[in-house]
């Protein structure tokens, strides 16, 4: 009993191969839309690069362009497989092939899933890059004349303006590094001194933010100095004030601006799984009623399709089989070749 | 004397027409994207609407957005016609449409390049409408409690960081304004009493710059408070640190930006204006050239097209003065006798015009192909 059988006359056959042709153009957009995406997330990955420690994994995104790539030339194979199919002497030299393209197709397909499910789970690994890049970032703000490092403090800057964060967790973070560079620091000053000498790794920490954590949405100018003295400013309590900077971490801020990117990555992933599944069914229907027809000789005879030739267990069961079969006559050809061996 | 007079031959007549109803499509897409440009314009400017004081320059995208819509209807039409103009019996069904047609295609065309020169011309308005606007958005910069002003403050922020600047010609604008509430202002203090009494309006004025005046190209932490006082800060001279905050200012910034958006637009709207162009004197060749070919049993003959039928200056007069005659044997209307020279005025009082018949006859026998089908005796058809 064949799985999902349907009787197919030549007009239902031909509006069939068109149905399937226009799903595989429409698969061969999806796998440039695939591909696009996975150079856009590269791209943003790479603007970023700083703040992941330079370390961070492009393997989701080279395996979005490449399953991209693939996609869009398996379909445009179908494609071409469906416009011929219509002509009997065309589809002559693609049927003996045409099996295995289906097998391939379909392990292409859970590939793409593979590839969906990596999309949701790459927040993961990503957090712990930020953590490591955001704190390496801090830390070398004030290197500004060092090579290498000069253009940190104006990344770090800009990218706190644009997300609209302040520090990893949370301001508190800029009060363990020293962001002010030793060359804008007066060692002849007792303050200086003293703030050096209150900690073991001589650094002069302070508890206070750049200017790029302000907030512009405060209703008065951004405290950024002395920020937990409440008596250096009038009328400030630093419990209460949560407009003067912003409250979020540049880590969370990040996280969720990637997350985001990558949920929509996975989700268009799975629908074009989906469609990939359609015109897989599609492609098989055509397989199956063009070498089932009555008259061979006619092109208008009556067919009949299927999915499954056999049922899903029937078909499971002759798999297995088949599998024992080969890996019996690899071991009789190896008996035999001992046999030959000896006997030599 | 007839303008630009041109033969066409009927393969030439058929492909004026094909001709004619592509660029007549192209001409669509075109006032479609005049019309975006139009409100893409007007969209950047209502973003920054709080820093300018007059909305004179809304004129521009105004004019950009009605040109767009009238184009698309022009062009439409210009389309439908040139598809009849081959067709010998669906082509007179145009005849009445045609004039007011051609005047309004005309009007909205010079419409469309007083939008292309005022897109230039108005830098002028822009930057005094700018300068008198940030002066203000600065003044209430500190009114975060004022109803009406409460956002000002965020505003500001958040342009002079997204276009790089600092105050109104630059950032000493900020020392002339009190930016800072009084809410924040600790009165007993003695220093604030002083500044505050330093001045004749009694306000709290600074030499300091709100944090978004900071440049973070900078390499040191930004210094924004004591700005001319060298001594304040370890290794700082006033004078010769370039790049601590923006040192241009926002009016200069935002003319700019807006007169490189607006020359982008002009350059794109002019192109368009010269498709329009092309397609409303092809049209009218194509008009002319299809009218004397209509009622012939012969559609392949040879016609002429032209533009005018008369010299410039005699078409405009005959607008002014529908009644004038200048060529009595053509003119069928009854010409009041003070404009006729004496000798014809004999002539034309003999014969009666208003007969269509005796008109018919006698306009066959002039040498300017016209319409041959009867006259209503109103005026010269153009």
């Amino acid at each position: 009993m064949a799985l999902m059988l349907i009787k197919f006359d030549l007009k239902k056959r031909v509006k069939l191969a068109q149905t399937v042709w226009f799903m595989y153009w429409f698969a061969v957009m999806a796998g440039v839309l695939v591909f696009s995406m996975g150079l856009f997330f590269k791209i943003e990955l790479r603007k970023r690069s700083e703040f992941m420690d330079n370390n961070e994994s492009h393997f989701l995104p080279n395996l979005l362009i490449l399953m991209g790539l693939i996609t869009c030339v398996t379909n445009a194979f179908g494609g071409k497989i469906c416009y011929d199919s219509l002509d009997p002497s065309k589809f002559a030299k693609w049927k003996p092939m045409l099996k295995n393209f289906l097998v391939s197709c379909m392990c292409f397909n859970s590939l793409l899933l593979m590839t969906a499910l990596l999309c949701f789970l790459m927040r993961i690994p990503l957090q712990f890059t930020l953590t490591e890049g955001l704190k390496n970032g801090m830390r070398y703000y004030k290197d500004t004349d060092t090579p290498g490092r000069c253009y940190m403090k104006r990344t770090l800057d800009l990218m706190q303006i644009e997300f609209r964060c302040c520090g990893n967790d949370n301001y508190r973070d800029w009060f363990e590094f020293q962001w002010v560079s030793n060359r804008y620091l007066d060692f002849s000053s007792k303050e200086v001194k003293d703030r050096i000498g209150s900690n073991v790794d001589g650094q002069y920490l302070m508890d206070a933010v750049p200017f790029s954590c302000c907030n512009p949405s405060s209703p008065r100018p951004c405290i950024q100095y002395q920020m937990t003295n409440n008596s250096a400013h009038y009328s400030y309590d630093h419990h209460t004030e949560d407009l003067n900077v912003w409250k979020r971490g540049c880590r969370d801020a990040l996280l969720s601006y990637y997350g985001s990117m990558m949920n929509t990555i996975g989700a268009l992933v799975v629908l074009v799984t989906i469609l990939e599944v359609a015109v897989i069914i599609g492609l098989q229907y055509i397989h199956s009623s063009l070498s089932t027809l009555a008259n061979p000789e006619d092109p208008e005879s009556e067919s009949e399709g299927w999915i499954l030739e056999k049922t899903v267990k029937e078909t499971f069961t002759d798999i297995m089989a088949k599998m024992k079969a080969m890996g019996k006559g690899s071991k009789v050809e190896e008996g035999g070749e001992a046999v030959v061996a000896t006997v030599s | 004397m007839v303008v630009m007079k041109m033969k066409f031959s009927f393969q030439k007549r058929v492909k004026l027409a094909q001709g004619l109803w592509l660029l007549s499509w192209c001409t669509t897409v075109a006032s479609a994207i005049t019309f975006t440009l139009g409100c893409i314009l007007k969209m950047e400017l209502r973003r920054r609407a709080e820093v300018m004081d007059s909305g004179n320059i809304h004129v521009v995208p105004n004019t950009l957005m009605i040109v767009g819509l009238a184009s698309l209807g022009i062009n439409y039409f210009a389309s439908k016609i040139c598809q009849d103009a081959l067709d010998a019996e669906r082509f007179p069904r145009w005849k009445n449409f045609l004039k007011p047609y051609f005047a309004a295609s005309c009007f909205f065309t010079v419409l469309m390049l007083l939008a292309v020169i005022m897109s230039y011309a108005m830098k002028g308005s822009l930057e005094s409408s700018l300068k008198v606007g940030l002066k203000n958005s600065i003044r209430f910069y500190k009114d975060t409690d004022t109803p009406g002003h409460c956002y000002q403050k965020q505003n500001i922020d958040y342009l002079q960081m997204e276009f790089q600047c600092c105050g109104n010609s630059d950032f000493r604008d900020w020392f002339e304004v009190q930016w800072i509430s009084n809410r924040y202002l600790d009165f007993s203090s003695k220093e604030v009493k002083d500044r505050i009494k330093s001045n004749v309006d009694g306000r709290y004025l600074i030499d300091g710059v709100p944090f978004s005046c900071c440049n973070p190209s900078s390499p040191r932490p930004c210094i924004q408070y004591q700005l001319t006082n060298n001594s304040a800060h370890y290794n700082y001279d006033h004078q010769t640190e370039e790049l601590n905050l923006y040192l241009r200012g926002c009016r200069e910034t935002l003319v700019s930006y807006y007169t490189s958006l607006m020359s982008t637009i002009g350059t794109g709207v002019l192109s368009v204006f010269l498709l329009q162009g092309s397609v409303l004197v092809s049209l009218r060749f194509l008009q002319t050239a299809m009218e004397a070919v209509v009622g012939k049993e012969n559609t392949e003959i040879e016609t002429e097209g032209y533009l005018l039928e008369k010299g410039v200056k005699d078409t405009i007069m005959d607008l002014h003065q529908p009644g004038r005659c200048t060529v009595p044997h053509i003119c069928l209307c009854s010409p009041p006798s003070s404009t006729l020279p004496p000798q014809l005025t004999s002539i034309a009082s003999d014969q009666p015009v208003s007969d269509p018949f005796f008109s018919a006859a006698r306009s066959t026998s002039s040498s300017i192909p016209t319409v041959t089908y009867p006259r209503t005796g109103s005026h010269p058809v153009l």
